[in-house]
């Protein structure tokens, strides 16, 4: 089964294809095709992770070009951490293809946007097959691709296309450090293959390369996982990217693309273990990341926004866990997010779809309304906010006890802060949604315009709350189940089976993953709980009993309060610093261009003009001409423009060929003397 | 072979001229048939082709005007042989393209068959007064197609095309007199002056190579000889434009390739930097040039300017990956910019009648297939993996990293103004509400014929990025002898 891996990814490429050839003749605009395909590369993704759990490890590469003198190769390979990246992608994206049905149904681009799915889950597909970083660094751009069409789908609006753009090109600016890193790499390994990397790895350490040029490379190619993974400074792309459907917010932009740059750093994670310095940077950023992401998230009114910010929060956790040197951590909270995040999202487009507003505020006593959504939505609220025994517990556990055990005390207890924030702000969002009071959206309301659908337009029409059909609940059950099961299968009551299992596999397949061998610790655990409690209880006091007043609470901060309002201003001071810079440099050198440069250029001409009128003598040579061919030039030529525009071109072809053979007999005569 | 592959388009011009002048449909046809008949023959070479054989193939010779030991001399290797097919196919496409002109039908078929004949002239020939005269016979023809058929400014873009090129060409004759009287071998061949080139003073190799340095830095064109460019294309009519940027651009990178790398080895060591440095001033200076410009075919034009910079970079890197990575960064503009020139040039503005960024938007909505036709060549032409642009423009970057390292970084820095400029084009252009420019409503979607020039092009980028091996492997041995060459050289000659 392993070495079929590749059809997984092949299916939804073929979707595409067929989508994009055959968009007017299919049924449904094609949409079966895509549900079809990406199930069917589920099941044979389950196969595949089936025969990792018993240890299965192959890769396979065919020659892709020769440049020069060195071939590069494209293939796949298959281990625990690709197993597990499979099913998580196919899985997930098999939920959104089916939550889709019911959320763009009638949309004006449905067809388009089944399109762009399977494109994507080829892509994605792609990229955790991938067996060396060229091909990883293609498909790296291709997802990039797809997400920047899905944030545009309604790019009638100029916010639309212009969150597309910004998020293209944020994650670009860490793409050129990662090029930078492989072109690096590959200077001093000669390698860009996974398996012969690691194998040339202890050489290398040895003495070869010197362990600066080592930490460069990491922390280069670290630098396309920070624009990937929206991790601070080049996370401001990530909320901006709510822009797009919901459905491609959960998929893309909180389980599969955003972690890849976390999937990066796993799969590479030898190269990061022989740099120890990166993985200091590695876990500094991603515990900062973490806290500051939630900071924001505490003061977001819009529901989306609220989980965005959560799951730049929550890739900041992941890279303190591989930071820490836990593989393990990284991708397990890796796999956890990916269910539990993609479940709220999911939750939150089923009460965006249901109210017709992102709004917070606007929200309220939806439990009644949408049990379904409201239940499952609770359970991936507690899963995130590590409620054992629900599964983001087992994870962040995990990671938090990689920072306890790394010797970085700050970053240990910058991680229980984040998780205490993250329980509160989880339980914010939660109260102001589902509970209390309806507010305006709430009750039922006259609606002209879906502000999540522009697509949607007809008459006004009275609009009743309810919830959606199977297509909506399937999808939140499923995930809902796997939010709140997953992490058993690393839970300390059975003796971290997943941990055993990733860590023996994995240095099966290269040396290098040496296992991180940590200790279970009771005290994170209690630790960790606490804070999750604690934040759920100031949650429920300021929110739900209402015994603290918010109002009060913002009064008290009211600068810091705005600075969180408003991001930290980092928008505004990038605005400033490079994309105004940017243009005006580009004004200045177009300036340049057209004054300096071509000013000298027409200068020249005009004074060669004027050298030739004045000298006025036509009976040079060729090779005299060459001395002032300038100024010839703008005279013959306009001259013959002139009679060329008044007469026939015909006559002028026979005199070009005369001229011609004149050349030659003018260079011979030259040559002769 | 090569005979009647270059000289076909001449003969077809002579059918041409004796065509009566208002039959349209006959001029086009036989314009149609001799360009396709073109294509047809390159590919037969291409059958007919050894990758792995030394030396130039399918060549010719005879003696032209022996007593000063010019000689009518013809042949290929890879790469040249590669530029003859994309000649041939651009050309053709071009043909097509021209349908849409009405005016003085029958002068402009025979401009461009003539065109052809010496573009595809100057990539075979192995004699450098041969070399010279194809050189010279691009200039005429594609002087009058811009002059003629051209747009309002038509006169001043044509003059200073011409005037720009012939001053760089006949500075570059002065070169080849020099080398031949330097050599003092009494020839005029091209392979014979590769070994005199080598053992000529380091003095006069130097002048040498700067006088063909300006010959071939005005074609490229490398910063800052690159003026006449934006205006030309601007001018040009899109057929024009088409053959402009994707084949007589290549000519000045292909003379560095085929005469002043391998004649003169010591003086390209020494000139390395300077290249380099230029040619990454062509990518990144470029790329801010064609942010600030409001005209898409402007834009389209320093693009090209910016993509020549890393032929120039991988060129003067020298190394086997750099120098592969250059040939096929000029095999993949030379696909993406005819696109590129096409969309905008016809496809855009015969519907719109503008070609202002700010005044074109929401195209999406307006011309659906035409617009993901363009966001396809945008996404060609800003690098994305999966299209031709990003196989070239990493293997140069790669090759050369190791030679000009903070070159290369800067180089990749300028790909994120790349992607900028690109993508603010599409947001401008495509997305947004629809506007009503060029009409009220829908606009004509693409023709069937606008496909049949776009879709050739679009699945050559798609297949040489997807999977490039089979056209690196065309010409990889022509670029490791080349190597070898430079590489003996710099070990032999210790001046």
């Amino acid at each position: 089964m392993a070495e079929l891996a590749w059809v997984a990814a092949a299916l939804p490429l073929l979707s595409f294809v067929v989508q994009v050839f055959a968009p007017g003749a299919l049924r449904r605009r094609g949409d079966w095709i895509g549900i079809t395909a990406v199930a069917a590369s589920f099941l044979v993704s389950t196969g595949v992770f089936l025969e990792t759990i018993a240890g299965v490890h192959l890769h396979v590469s065919y020659p892709w070009a020769t440049f020069g003198d060195r071939t590069f190769q494209f293939g796949f390979q298959v281990d625990a951490l690709t197993g597990v990246m499979l099913v998580v992608v196919t899985l997930v994206s098999l939920m959104v293809h089916v939550f889709s049905l019911g959320y763009m149904e009638g949309d004006i681009r449905y067809g388009r946007y089944y399109t762009i799915l399977s494109l994507f889950t080829f892509s994605m597909l792609g990229l955790v097959l991938a067996d060396n970083f060229l091909e990883l660094f293609v498909f790296w751009e291709l997802v990039g691709l797809c997400s920047f069409l899905l944030i545009g789908h309604w790019y009638e609006e100029k916010a639309n296309s212009t969150a597309a753009v910004k998020a293209f090109l944020v994650t670009r600016v860490g793409d050129i450090g990662m090029l930078i890193g492989i072109f690096l790499l590959y200077s001093v390994a000669e390698t860009l293959q996974y398996q012969e990397l690691w194998a040339k790895l202890p050489s290398l350490t040895a003495g070869l390369v010197d362990s600066r040029t080592l930490t460069a490379i990491a922390l280069l190619l670290f630098a396309g996982a920070v624009g990937k993974s929206a991790q601070f400074p080049l996370h401001v792309w990530l909320p901006d990217a709510m822009a797009g459907p919901t459905p491609v917010s959960a998929l893309i932009h909180a389980a599969t693309m955003v972690a890849a740059g976390v999937y990066l750093v796993a799969r590479a994670f030898p190269l990061f273990l022989s740099a120890p310095a990166s993985l200091y940077w590695i876990a500094l950023v991603g515990g900062f990341t973490a806290f500051f992401a939630a900071t924001i998230a505490l003061v977001q009114d819009d529901i989306k926004k609220v989980l965005a910010y959560s799951t730049i929060s929550q890739l900041g956790y992941m890279f303190l866990g591989l930071g820490s040197g836990s593989l393990v951590a990284g991708s397990f909270h890796l796999m956890t997010q990916a269910f539990f995040k993609a479940l709220l999202f999911l939750a939150s487009g089923s009460v965006i779809h249901a109210l017709h507003t992102q709004n917070l505020h606007e929200m309220g006593g939806l439990s009644r309304r949408l049990p379904v959504t409201t239940w499952t939505w609770i359970i991936g609220a507690l899963s995130m906010a590590g409620i054992p025994p629900l599964a983001g517990f087992w994870s962040k556990d995990e990671v938090l006890l990689a920072a306890f055990h790394s010797g970085r005390p700050v970053l240990f207890w910058l991680g229980v802060i984040t998780a205490l924030l993250t329980a509160f702000y989880i339980t914010r969002a939660t109260w102001l949604a589902f509970f209390g009071e309806g507010r305006s959206a709430a009750r039922a309301r006259k609606e002209a315009v879906h502000p999540d659908h522009p697509g949607h337009r007809g008459g006004e029409h009275v609009h009743h709350v309810h919830e959606g059909d199977w297509r909506f609940r399937l999808p939140l059950l499923v995930l809902a189940f796997l939010a709140a099961t997953a992490g058993l299968v690393g839970s300390s009551w059975f003796g971290h089976p997943f941990t055993r299992w990733m860590e023996e596999t994995m240095a099966a397949t290269a040396p290098a993953f040496h296992p991180a061998e940590l200790s279970p610790s009771v005290f994170v655990q209690l630790v960790a709980l606490l804070a999750a409690l604690g934040g759920i209880l100031l949650g429920w006091l300021v929110y739900g009993a209402r015994v603290i007043s918010r109002e009060a609470v913002i009064a008290a901060l009211r600068p810091l309060y705005a600075l969180l309002k408003h991001k930290y201003y980092l928008d505004e001071l990038y605005a400033w610093l490079f994309v105004r810079t940017t243009v005006a440099f580009s004004w200045l050198a177009g300036a340049v261009d057209r004054y300096v440069v071509d000013g000298a250029v027409n200068a020249l001409g005009w004074l060669g003009a004027q050298i030739g009128f004045s000298a006025g003598d036509f009976d040079q040579t060729v090779i005299d001409g060459a001395v002032n061919g300038v100024g010839q030039g703008v005279v013959a030529g306009s001259h013959l423009l002139r009679r060329a525009q008044t007469g026939y071109v015909t006559t002028y072809l026979w005199v070009l060929l005369g001229a011609m053979a004149a050349g030659l007999l003018a260079i011979a005569i030259v040559a002769i003397r | 072979m090569l005979t009647a592959l270059i000289f076909l388009p001449l003969l077809g011009s002579l059918i041409l001229l004796c065509l009566p002048r208002e039959n349209h449909r006959a001029l086009r046809g036989v314009a149609t048939f001799f360009t396709a008949a073109e294509l047809l023959i390159s590919l037969l070479l291409v059958a007919r082709f050894v990758p792995g054989q030394a030396g130039m193939q399918f060549t010719e010779r005879y003696d032209w005007i022996p007593s000063l030991g010019i000689s009518y001399h013809l042949g290929v290797d890879g790469v040249s042989l590669a530029l003859l097919v994309l000649t041939a196919l651009v050309t053709l496409l071009s043909a097509i393209t021209s349908y849409s002109i009405t005016e003085r039908v029958k002068d402009f078929y025979v401009l461009l068959l003539l065109l052809e004949t010496g573009m595809l002239g100057v990539f075979a020939a192995l004699d450098y007064v041969l070399f010279y005269v194809f050189w010279e016979l691009v200039l005429v023809p594609m002087y009058f197609l811009i002059g003629i058929w051209g747009g309002p400014r038509r006169q001043y873009a044509a003059l200073k095309f011409f005037i720009y090129t012939l001053a760089g060409s006949v500075i570059m004759l002065v070169g080849i007199l020099a080398l031949y009287f330097g050599s003092g071998l009494g020839t005029f061949d091209m392979l014979a002056l590769q070994e005199a080139g080598r053992s000529l003073s380091s003095h006069l190799q130097w002048w040498v190579f700067i006088a063909f340095f300006l010959g071939f830095a005005v074609k490229v064109p490398i910063f800052p000889f690159h003026t006449w460019l934006p205006d030309a294309h601007v001018e040009a009519p899109t057929g024009g434009s088409m053959l402009l940027a994707g084949i007589l651009l290549k000519m000045g990178a292909y003379g560095f390739y085929r005469i002043s790398l391998p004649t003169l080895p010591d003086a390209t060591q020494a000139f390395a930097v300077t290249l380099a440095t230029l040619g990454v001033i062509n990518i990144v200076y470029g790329a801010f040039v064609a942010m600030a410009q409001q005209d898409l075919k402007r834009m389209v034009a320093y693009s090209s300017i910016s993509h020549m910079g890393f032929v120039m970079l991988g060129l003067a890197a020298m190394t086997p990956r750099s120098l592969s990575g250059a040939v096929f960064v000029m095999l993949s503009h030379g696909l993406i910019s005819p696109l590129m020139f096409f969309l905008v040039g016809t496809v855009l503005y015969e519907r719109t009648h503008t070609r202002i960024i700010d005044e074109l938007g929401g195209l999406y909505n307006r011309m659906p297939v035409a617009a993901v036709v363009l966001a396809f060549g945008i996404f060609a032409n800003l690098g994305l993996p999966g299209l031709s642009g990003f196989v070239g423009e990493f293997a140069t970057l790669l090759g050369s990293f190791d030679v000009f390292r903070t070159l290369v970084i800067a180089a990749s820095l300028g790909l994120v103004i790349t992607a900028a400029y690109h993508l603010w084009m599409m947001q401008r252009v495509l997305m947004g509400e629809a506007n009503t420019v060029g009409g009220v409503g829908l606009l004509p979607d693409i023709s069937r014929r606008e496909l049949l020039v776009a879709v050739p092009l679009m699945a050559l980028i798609l297949f040489l990025g997807v999977y490039p091996a089979p056209t690196f492997a065309f010409f990889n041995d022509a670029i490791l002898r080349l190597q070898n060459m430079v590489q003996l050289a710099s070990l032999g000659g210790g001046f």
